[in-house]
């Protein structure tokens, strides 16, 4: 369709050492309306890892699905040591020792570990029922294999750590022989600690001669841990090649098609007087004694591990999560938020972290869900009066920049980035004047990501005061004027963001001592 | 495509092709209405006779009246399989009242009280406790009936007031009974409502996604707290109009109703997951399940019959737009 | 111990013991063992229906037309024996078996090819078998005079002291026990309740899977229409009219939870004798029989009240790790 220059300076097809162990070949994939694969190709080999990149939208997840047997290929070849395959199930997929570990860990909460694990092939009894005792057995030796001893085969699932879930997923990749194994944004939830643990897991794989699929956003985990990277844009294949003799910049490039400088935008907000006091603030299990001051024009950020509890806070403030203690007062006024009704009108939102659990409502029109906050100002005594919902739709989506084909289309065709402007835009459309935005950025592409950064620099030059929850250091650090760092449902500290570096807030984050 | 266009005008809505509207489900539904209706006009020769006709429309103004208040209980993601238990609960305590004397007004107003009353009790149950309401519908709708059969054992109440007939055997005008002007009145009512509303369109949001919706400011509770209220309500009404027609209560009345009601409902569109349907739909899948047991009437069929083309209808509607869609995506 | 405690089937059963305790007080003679048997043999027929809907209901999806499909088997069979009263009675119960397995098949297929809910697929065919029901007797009745000896007698026959129904209850229990505990099948059907997302990833069929369950709950419903034919000797058309609601009431007493993958064989057989007991005891403790539907309903509203405590306890804890490191 488009010839991409640095699509061939980047590819020259080496020969490659070994035969690759899963190869696509003129993969393309339609559904009504959307062209998500065009001619993509991808080789992983045994012992190696690569890293598919590219932009929300560039088709790697309906890549995955293909893989897995979830989809079926329009057109194209799917081949596993040379023999040409089809993958009409996942089952068949699951048969030819292909494997996923999903972005949200599909797992069964409610049953055990070592069912999780054996779910679909469990050891038998020899009249053919299941062998609870081997499979206990089994699952406790594929744990220990991954030196994952500490996990009880017997635990509930739900009783576990997110890390821990993904070590289960693994045992469950180890137990079927999967010889492909495909992680997809494995390290979105994972801490720091967490995600060294993951990779000491993947380097044990590779040892293993697993072929593995790495999907991340985030270059520093793909730099470390990958040998190879494969590139998509818009649901082409834009570049290849092993990850020694690319440099990062260049890899972008690929991915958005121009360069992207990552300089967060200048900011000349006047910082004025509190708007926002929060003091005593306690709930009776996930956060005490929550103290802080927002003021005018400021962009707070706060920062910790996940599970902190800082979105605990955040859906305090706002009316959602009761409180068992402690005050809110907004411009000298105190405030009792009993919903996010009521924090809505007196002027804090809250734009939640899960885009699609709590922040679109799919399968109601883009203006729609744009108007819902706003419904007592778009409608008159009760009267529902599309031309403001329109106009007041419109507005705010032109200015954050959406693509749709109009405002009656449902919000859940539109790709990740462009829900996350509708859910900012269903905020702020409600004109408040405290928003707190609970990682704005998580998962969205990169130009995305620029746009509400820099919409967020036009919000407090207009007297606005966002509260920022983030779990990326250069977020926090490149947006915050004062950061406000919480560690297991308590503020560990608060810094005035000046020559604030990175270690310290994750040393204080996790609890170490300087 | 690599540049960035400039802003752009988004469109409100893009011109929807005619295709669209033909195959809406409420354009088959019309199809299916005028498919019976001619065929009941050929099948009997009194069907076309005005007050026959009439006749026709007490078999939906009643379930009718509660339709509307559950296809918007059940586009808001629950359900009431308590209605029919209230019609016999109000009918009851309606019938108590009678015994102890009372007049007409009373009578109306017991009858809607206590709807309404159950209506918020399961209501509270639902949105207070956080419980499903299949299963807390299930459960009062022993409950409600259970109170009739402890007051009423296997005796009935008789002796309603002269006027209180009205409600059930009235006629407004020449062949227009007072249920079918209720029915029409609710039907306006509940279509403004949920089409035209701040709160219609919050019970859709409610629907598809209660959590982004009570983030957004929904009170998700207090709004289906107030649906449960108007389904109970609308049995109360209904409870009245029953009884009237009646003129006397056992606790068995309405038996099976809830199923009927749901059947309507889900005929006319609604989706039983929640998020979408229309009030037209309704009335349109009323309006058909009325043809359909009183063509069959007409001819001598056999209520039992009759239900077989109830639910084969309810099914082949339903999978029909599917097959369809199946047969034009295999091509 | 305290893992112990929390399985509901524990409570559940306590609360069954308490129950009974409480009856006997005043009237010794409802805990006597013979009295106890004659309980359960009367609950056999609603465990046995229970436990067909509890593998539909732990699969997210829900069977309303169980009473209809047993109205119409039990009349299958009923006429068959009429007509022809020397078809051996282990014959006949294959009949029903297959009879149900068919009308559940219908409900399957519609689900699993049709992908359309299960409550209105079931709300459909709730009537429709009942209606067939009409059309296959003419409206007629099947009265005990025109079934032969055998019909009747086969599940009143004593075996060991315990009548046949008894035994084929426990049979009953006994297959679906290790239907959800020991065989692929039973924990595939967790699984697509727990998380049916998942469960396609791994590998599972999950619309085969719910057509499995349907035609389990068919053939179920097929065998409970003999059963209960024969045991209250006629087969109409209104027979078990309404009785869906009572055995999804056993069910939900029992602890198995509407929104799917939580529940067991255990919990569905104690909700069915918790709903059993009450209806016996009723008469003994001279209550009049209509206020067992308020009973009823009221059981139903405490169990799922409780069955909700009992799952809130659950979510993150952020400070207590606090506390304890």
């Amino acid at each position: 369709m488009r010839v991409d220059p640095l699509a061939q300076t980047a590819c020259p097809l080496q020969e490659e050492e070994a035969a690759p162990r899963l190869a696509l070949a003129g993969i393309a994939k339609s559904f009504p309306g959307v062209r998500a694969l065009h001619d993509v190709s991808l080789s992983l080999y045994p012992g190696q890892v690569t890293a598919l990149i590219g932009e929300n939208g560039a088709g790697k997840s309906t890549l995955v699905k293909i893989m897995t047997g979830i989809y079926q290929p329009d057109t194209g070849t799917i081949s596993i040591d040379g023999q040409v395959v089809t993958l009409p199930s996942a089952h068949a997929a699951f048969g030819h020792g292909v494997t996923a570990i999903h972005q949200e860990t599909v797992l069964f909460d409610d049953l055990t570990v070592a069912e999780n694990i054996f779910l679909g092939h469990a050891p038998r009894t020899r009249l053919g029922l299941i062998d609870w005792r081997t499979m206990r057995k089994d699952a406790r030796e594929v744990l220990d294999t991954m030196h994952a001893g500490h996990i009880d085969a017997d635990a509930r699932l739900k009783d576990l750590g997110i890390a821990n879930k993904h070590l289960v997923a693994v045992a469950r990749a180890m137990s079927i022989d999967a010889r492909i194994v495909i992680m997809d944004e494995p390290t979105a939830a994972l801490s720091m600690k967490e995600i060294e643990e993951l990779f000491l897991l993947i380097e044990f794989l590779k040892e293993e001669g697993k072929a593995i699929l790495f999907i991340s956003h985030k270059f520093d985990e793909i730099y470390r841990i990958a040998d190879r990277y494969t590139v998509f844009r818009d649901g082409e294949m834009v570049g290849k090649g092993l990850i020694k003799d690319a440099g990062q910049s260049q890899i972008v490039r690929m991915m958005v098609g121009r360069s992207v400088d990552h300089i967060f935008p200048q900011r000349k907000a006047e910082i004025g007087a509190p708007v926002l006091t929060v003091s005593g603030l306690s709930h009776p299990t996930e956060f005490r004694d929550i103290g802080f001051e927002l003021n005018k024009g400021e962009i707070l950020g706060f920062y910790g591990l996940v599970g902190a509890g800082r979105s605990e806070v955040m859906q305090a403030i706002s009316g959602i999560t009761r409180i068992s203690g402690g005050t809110i007062t907004l411009e000298g006024k105190a405030i009792a938020p009993k919903s996010a009704a009521d924090s809505i009108d007196a002027g804090i939102v809250y734009v939640p972290e899960e885009r699609g659990k709590q922040g679109v409502v799919i399968g109601l029109p883009i203006f729609q869900n744009v108007s819902l906050p706003s419904l007592k100002r778009t409608s008159k005594s009760g009267l529902l009066r599309l031309a403001e919902e329109f106009s007041l739709a419109r507005s705010y989506t032109e200015r954050l920049d959406l693509r749709a084909s109009s405002l009656s289309q449902d919000v859940g065709t539109l790709s990740g980035g462009n829900q996350q402007k509708i859910v900012i835009a269903k905020w702020l459309a409600t004109a408040p004047k405290v928003i707190i935005l609970d990682e704005p950025t998580k998962g969205i592409d990169i130009g995305s990501k620029a746009a509400v950064h820099g919409f967020m620099a036009e919000l407090v030059a207009q007297g606005l005061s966002v509260i920022m929850v983030s779990s990326e250091l250069p977020e926090i650090l490149g947006m915050s004027d004062r950061v406000i760092v919480m560690r297991e449902g308590l503020v560990a500290a608060v810094y005035e963001n000046k020559d604030l570096d990175a270690e310290t807030l994750v040393r204080t984050a996790a609890g170490i001592a300087a | 495509m690599t540049d960035i266009p400039a802003p752009r005008h988004i469109p409100d809505r893009l011109d929807k092709p005619l295709s669209s509207a033909i195959f809406s489900w409420e354009a088959l539904l019309v199809v299916v209405a005028v498919a019976i209706f001619v065929v009941n006009s050929f099948a009997s020769p009194y069907f076309l006779d005005p007050y026959s006709l009439s006749d026709l429309t007490f078999n939906f103004t009643e379930k009718g009246l509660i339709a509307f208040a559950m296809a918007l209980l059940i586009i808001s993601g629950e359900i009431d399989l308590s209605v029919a238990a209230i019609i016999a609960l109000a009918s009851t305590l309606m019938g108590m009242a009678v015994q102890a004397g009372a007049d007409t007004p009373v009578l109306v107003l017991i009858g809607i009280l206590v709807g309404l009353g159950c209506g918020a009790f399961n209501g509270l149950l639902v949105t207070r406790l956080g419980l499903p309401s299949i299963v807390v519908t299930i459960g009062t709708m022993s409950l409600f009936r259970g109170i009739a059969f402890i007051i009423l054992g296997d005796q009935a109440y008789k002796g309603y007031p002269e006027s209180f007939a009205f409600f059930g055997q009235g006629y407004v005008w020449w062949v227009v009974s007072f249920e079918l002007v209720l029915f029409l009145i609710a039907a306006v009512v509940y279509w403004f409502l949920l089409h035209r509303t701040s709160f219609g369109r919050r019970i859709f949001a409610i629907g598809n996604n209660p959590v982004a919706a009570q983030f957004s400011g929904v009170r998700v509770g207090r709004i289906k707290f107030v649906l449960f209220c108007l389904t109970g309500l609308m049995s109360g009404i209904a409870s009245v109009l029953i009884t009237s027609r009646l003129g006397s209560t056992r606790p068995s009345i309405a038996q099976g109703y809830e199923l009927e009601v749901i059947t309507m409902v889900v005929l006319g569109g609604v989706s039983i997951l929640g998020g979408a349907g229309s009030i037209v739909g309704v009335v349109l899948a009323a309006l058909i399940m009325g043809l359909v047991t009183f063509g069959l009437g007409l001819l001598n069929v056999p209520g039992i019959v009759m239900s077989i083309f109830i639910g084969l209808l309810l099914i082949i509607v339903i999978a029909l737009p599917i097959v369809w869609r199946r047969l034009r995506g295999g091509r | 111990m305290k893992a112990f405690l929390k399985y509901r089937e524990i409570w559940l059963l306590a609360a069954i013991v308490v129950l009974i305790g409480l009856i006997s007080t005043r009237f010794p003679a409802f805990a006597d063992p013979g009295n106890l048997r004659q309980v359960f043999n009367d609950t056999s027929i609603l465990m046995i229906l229970a436990l067909g809907q509890t593998v539909v209901i732990l699969t997210r999806s829900i069977d309303l037309s169980m009473a209809s499909n047993l109205c119409f088997t039990g009349m299958v069979v009923a006429m068959l024996n009429a007509a022809h009263p020397a078809i051996p009675i282990p014959l006949l119960i294959v009949i029903a078996l297959a009879v149900g397995l068919v009308l559940g098949a219908i409900n399957g297929l519609l689900v699993w090819r049709l992908n359309i809910p299960s409550i209105v697929v079931t709300l459909g065919t709730l009537t429709i078998y009942r209606g067939a029901t009409f059309v296959l007797s003419g409206g007629a009745w099947v009265n005990a005079d025109k079934m032969s000896p055998d019909f009747i007698g086969f599940q009143r026959a004593a075996l060991l002291g315990i009548p046949v129904l008894s035994w084929i209850a426990i049979l009953v229990i006994a297959l679906f026990f290790v239907l959800m505990t020991r065989t692929a099948l039973g924990r595939s059907i967790y699984a697509i309740g727990v998380n049916p997302t998942a469960s396609v990833y791994a590998g599972i069929d999950v619309g085969r899977t719910k057509f499995i369950v349907f035609c389990i709950s068919g053939m179920v419903g097929g065998l409970a229409g003999y059963l209960w034919i024969s045991r209250y000797v006629i087969a109409s058309v209104e027979v078990a009219n309404g009785y869906e609601l009572n055995i999804i009431a056993a069910c939900v007493i029992g602890g198995i939870s509407i929104a799917g993958g939580i529940g067991s064989v255990g919990g569905a057989v104690l909700g069915a004798l918790f709903l059993g007991i009450i209806s016996n005891a009723l008469p003994v403790i001279n209550i009049s029989p209509f206020w067992q539907m308020a009973i009823s309903g009221s059981a139903i509203i405490l169990a799922v009240v409780l069955n909700a405590r009992g799952e809130r306890q659950q979510g993150r804890i952020i400070l207590r790790k606090a506390e304890a490191a």
